[in-house]
């Protein structure tokens, strides 16, 4: 049977709504639709009734309670409530924050913001496996750190931060722990409390669930962690998170928790089966020339692979597998004209950053979709490689690096 | 970003890709940008010593989609003008013929400086003429 086309190979960037989660969501458009703030009607009650099942949902997956999970339109907004929030509420014990280079913006923007306010910011960096460490953490930590902001999964390379060492340093030095856990929640075992958490973001979007719902998840206990909240309004969300609750998101985000819940294991050992595959099928294709798998090889979510191709540049391999929808870390596909600062960070040069590819499998990627990528990619790598004059020197054996280029 | 059909048009079904003899003393070579921009670009010409007349151009190009296109079409545009003739193909003109955006302008700037670089290093084999930006002269290799 022919694949359909197009293919969608981007599930870092959003997932598609599981039917299953439509389901469960769409009564509270049109026949459930109160608010569930309302205490004093039957409406007010049953949204209210949906939101603090979602809640359940949701907690359970991260192993939380349900009264730690706070709402909010997504993981931009929760990051910034977490470190802003932290800030705010914490100044007056030290003005100092750890995150890392390798952080979404989400999280390096309000870093950058506090700068400005005065707090001071160490941005951590990692080595070639993209992976940061607690001992590296434990020898940037202040007597005057009040927040370490570190992601569970990278959003480009996947690779995964050894958090449950790092949460064990936060807690021995009595500094808050927030990790952006976006890319993670839902496709990895995720246990607050083992891994000593106090602040976690998630975003429905990135689960199969609907954009514009997320939440932030804020330890009570051990310690109770208290945040500045960023809106002022109606007190929602414990005071922390002002205006009238998304219930159709929020029922759907725990819908789609809970399948989460039901099925990672399966699912997880599904998708690194076919994405170990695509990797396979593309290095061996290409006879293992020029093809290097960025960030850790094993510590990695089981979905994401992101390859360089030497020689070749990203956008221009993006444009031969025009079927397939993937993401590139090539300076061309982002506004800035900078290739990816994440890939940077790990040294692997600025020429490799150009030639990246992030395929991220997702809950519908078939097989038969796998085996269609692996022959484009190699063909376009290969027809590209053809038209390179850097593959040419490289052939001749010029060492590109020796070269003196003219930068323009 | 979309694409305008003559970039996928000149991406698709490049022209001219490949290499002339480069010691040849009547192929100029040009070679711009640099890896860690995301784009490099080599462009050579072949001219008929005798009449002065670009007669094969080839180009190899690292770079995105609009990078290639516009090399690919320097290439087109170079054959069977005369040297001085191919000095006054604009970086505009690749600019309005591929309809580029103004996030890919850069490109055909690359490609200009690239004839520019190939004519250069042709005349000076020929001995030693000058051109106009010397500053855009090609890389050095090995």
């Amino acid at each position: 049977m022919a694949v359909k086309l197009p293919i969608y190979m981007d599930n870092n960037a959003t997932t598609p709504v599981d039917p299953r989660v439509l389901e469960a969501m769409l009564p509270y458009f049109t026949q459930k639709f109160g608010n569930a703030a309302s205490r004093n009607h039957c409406f007010g009650w049953e949204a209210e009734d949906a939101v603090d099942k979602a809640r359940q949902q949701c907690a359970a997956l991260i192993h939380a309670d349900a009264k730690e999970i706070i709402w909010t339109s997504g993981s931009t907004e929760s990051n910034n409530l977490a470190i802003k929030g932290v800030a705010g509420m914490y100044a007056d014990k030290g003005k100092h924050i750890i995150t890392a280079m390798t952080e979404h913006k989400a999280v390096l923007d309000p870093c950058k913001r506090l700068q400005k306010e005065g707090f001071d910011v160490t941005y951590l960096q990692p080595g070639r496996d993209g992976v940061i460490y607690g001992e590296q953490l434990r020898q940037a930590l202040r007597p005057d750190t009040i927040l370490v902001s570190l992601m569970w999964a990278n959003n480009e390379i996947g690779t995964l931060n050894e958090i449950a060492e790092i949460g064990r340093v936060c807690k021995e030095r009595e500094v808050i722990f927030h990790t952006d856990a976006t890319q993670a929640v839902g496709k990895v075992p995720i246990d607050v409390e083992a891994a000593g958490v106090d602040l976690l973001s998630s975003s429905g979007h990135k689960l199969y669930g609907p954009k514009g719902i997320g939440y932030l998840y804020v330890r009570r206990k051990r310690p109770r962690v208290r945040l500045t909240p960023i809106l002022d309004g109606g007190g929602h969300e414990r005071g922390m998170r002002s205006g009238t609750l998304n219930v159709t998101g929020i029922v759907g985000m725990g819908a789609a928790c809970e399948i989460a819940g039901r099925e990672m294991a399966v699912e997880g050992t599904r998708l690194k089966a076919l994405r170990d595959k695509l990797e396979k099928g593309i290095v061996s294709g290409l006879e293992g020339h020029g093809v290097h798998v960025n960030g850790h090889p094993e510590r990695r979510i089981p979905h994401t692979s992101n390859i360089s191709f030497a020689w070749v540049e990203g956008e221009s391999l993006m444009m031969a597998i025009k079927e397939v929808a993937v993401s590139s870390g090539s300076a061309c596909t982002s506004a800035s004209l900078e290739p990816s600062y994440v890939l940077k960070a790990l040294g692997i040069g600025d020429e490799l950053a150009h030639s990246s590819i992030r395929f991220g499998l997702g809950r519908f990627t078939t097989e038969e979709e796998v085996d269609y990528v692996i022959e484009h990619v190699v063909a376009g790598v290969k027809k590209l490689r053809e038209m390179s004059p850097l593959y040419e020197m490289a052939q001749q054996g010029i060492d590109l690096s020796k070269v003196e280029w003219s930068a323009h | 970003m979309a694409y305008s059909e003559k970039i996928i048009e000149h991406y698709e079904h490049p022209r001219n890709v490949g290499s002339l003899p480069k010691d040849a003393s009547n192929v100029g070579t040009g070679i711009v940008g640099a890896p860690e921009c995301g784009d490099v670009m080599k462009l050579q010409i072949q001219v008929d010593e005798a009449t002065g007349r670009i007669v094969d151009a080839k180009f190899k190009t690292f770079g995105c989609g609009s990078a290639i296109a516009s090399s690919s079409l320097a290439t087109e545009w170079l054959k069977g003008r005369t040297v001085d003739q191919a000095l006054d193909i604009k970086n505009t003109d690749i600019v309005q013929e591929l309809a580029l955006p103004p996030v890919k302008i850069h490109c055909s700037v690359l490609a200009e400086d690239a004839i520019k670089a190939a004519i250069a290093d042709y005349r000076q084999k020929q001995g030693g003429e000058t051109v106009g930006e010397p500053q855009l002269h090609g890389n050095k290799i090995g």
